[in-house]
């Protein structure tokens, strides 16, 4: 690797001073589990990198019903898992927190990084959409806030601008009878990419779907967000049957590509059963609630 | 060449003042500027393990950390494990159950299960093997490491 600087800046306006400053020849570090394999792949060509985990802000790891739950976009995956407001409100990160990489880079790997990475098979973004969540930026403007399902743009591309950083994830409390769900399809038990996810969340009235978010992984340039799978199922009664009808929605909006991981036909169908079975377990999940 | 950075860290329970040039890892801290040479490098990229150290309390893969990120940092590598010339009972079991062929994975493999058997002193088969997952072992078939981890636990429990 070439000489690539450093910086450990202790706020969130040094940070943004130092990536405006540098524009492309700069990112942000969180747990470097992408990052530092793509400076050695020469996939980014940077002279600075700025660790953002001493900056208060990215740690913060905070659940209170009335405002919902604060994840610092460089909190790493453990911290979640091992979160007792999490695991209860929102096991659905908890799904995805606990299956990126194996234990060590679960002792780094971010959920802000894996959102920013925008990688099409980030694990941690389909459940993320599901519940609502919402990127809070900090730039050389001032703040934002945008949806979750608006970030990724494309292969490694998001909505950040010139000097801006994600400061945090935020997302509104569930409503009350409500479950979410994410799956992932990979050869192997752990250590894998997806061939294909589901993160999904459903509200229940009456034992019927009030609501559904349904959102696919590794089939599109990236994360896809299929409202209309959603949608078509509002109303009507919490089945397997209600459940296979959004799954076929999923399955006709996935756009996959055939590669060594799978071919097109196949990912569609991955992308059928695991929407309904993610569907069926956040069922049994809002029952419970 | 632009200036190395200064990093003053606790490796094994010793303070250790080190030289690094920001783009080194971790791993190529320990081995190049600080001589701990039990560290393993394997795929460089997070995948293999053989790098596991201990990292502020948490076990990480050492190639995918800076150097610089140590500041401040307590680290405990292989070295750290044995009490002078005394095994800890992880590294007796490797032995014992022979757990290890071409060795190179082992120090990872150990530091990783120290780390295991600290927070989860009873661990199941399913629970040792599924906090493995990011070691790999190219030589033994996992399942005499397994036995060995098994065996550890029940050591460490006696005692
Ligand atoms: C062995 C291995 C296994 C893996 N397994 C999985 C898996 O199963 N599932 C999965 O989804 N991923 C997996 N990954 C990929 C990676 O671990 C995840 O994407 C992880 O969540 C990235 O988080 P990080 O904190 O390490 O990000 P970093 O590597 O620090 O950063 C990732 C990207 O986001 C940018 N960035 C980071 N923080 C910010 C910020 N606050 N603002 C703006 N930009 C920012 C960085 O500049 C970089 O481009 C794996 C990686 C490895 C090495
Ligand atoms: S060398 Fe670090 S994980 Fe393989
Ligand atoms: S003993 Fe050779 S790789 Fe594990």
């Amino acid at each position: 690797m070439k000489w690539i600087d450093y910086e450990s800046p202790h706020s969130v306006r040094e940070a943004v001073d130092l990536l405006n400053e540098a524009g492309d020849r700069a990112r942000p570090l969180a747990g470097g589990t992408d990052l530092l394999v793509q400076l050695r792949a020469k996939a980014y060509d940077l002279d600075l990198v700025v660790d953002a985990k001493n900056i208060p802000e990215l740690n913060e790891l905070t659940y209170d019903p009335d405002n919902g739950l604060t994840i610092g976009a460089a909190v790493a995956c453990y911290r979640i898992y091992g979160n007792s407001s999490v695991r209860s409100v929102y096991p659905g990160i908890v799904d995805a927190a606990s299956l990126i990489g194996g234990t060590q880079i679960q002792g780094r790997a971010s959920l802000g990084g894996n959102l920013c990475n925008a990688a099409p098979s980030a694990d941690s973004v389909p459940p993320m959409i599901a519940y609502n969540g919402v990127a809070r930026i900090s730039g050389p403007n001032g703040s934002r806030e945008v949806a979750l399902e608006d970030f990724c743009t494309g292969v490694r591309q998001t909505v950040l601008e010139r000097g801006e950083i994600l400061v945090s994830l935020h997302f509104p409390t569930p409503e009350a009878n409500s479950g979410a769900n994410y799956i992932r399809f990979i050869p192997r038990n752990e250590m894998d990419i997806a061939v294909a996810g589901a993160g999904v969340s459903v509200v229940l009235d009456n034992g019927s779907i009030a609501s559904a978010r349904v959102t696919l992984a590794s089939v599109a340039p990236t994360p896809l967000f299929v409202a209309e799978a959603g949608e078509a199922i509002a109303g009507k009664p919490a089945t397997e049957e209600t459940a296979r009808i959004a799954s076929a929605i999923a399955r006709d909006a996935a756009r996959p590509i055939t590669d060594m991981r799978g071919t097109i036909e196949y990912r569609k169908r991955l992308c059928e059963v695991l929407t309904r079975r993610a569907l069926m377990t956040a069922i049994e999940r809002a029952k419970e609630n | 060449m632009p200036a190395k950075t200064y990093v003053q860290t606790i490796i094994n329970g010793e303070h250790v003042d080190l030289l690094c040039e920001p783009r080194q890892s971790l791993l190529e801290a320990l081995r190049d500027v600080v001589g701990l040479t039990g560290t393993k490098e394997g795929c460089n990229d997070g995948n293999c393990g053989a790098c596991t150290v201990e990292f502020d309390g948490r076990i990480v893969t050492s190639c995918l950390v800076l150097g610089v990120e140590a500041e401040g940092k307590e680290i405990t590598t292989i070295e750290g494990v044995a009490q002078g010339s005394e095994l800890h009972p992880i590294q007796q079991a490797f032995l014992e159950n022979a757990a290890l062929q071409c060795g190179i994975c082992t120090p990872g493999f150990i530091v990783a299960s120290k780390a295991l058997l600290e927070q989860n002193p009873d661990p199941t088969e399913h629970e040792i093997r599924f906090w493995l997952a990011n070691n790999l072992c190219r030589c033994t078939g996992y399942d005499k490491i397994v036995r060995a981890v098994q065996d550890a636990a029940v050591k460490m429990q006696e005692a």
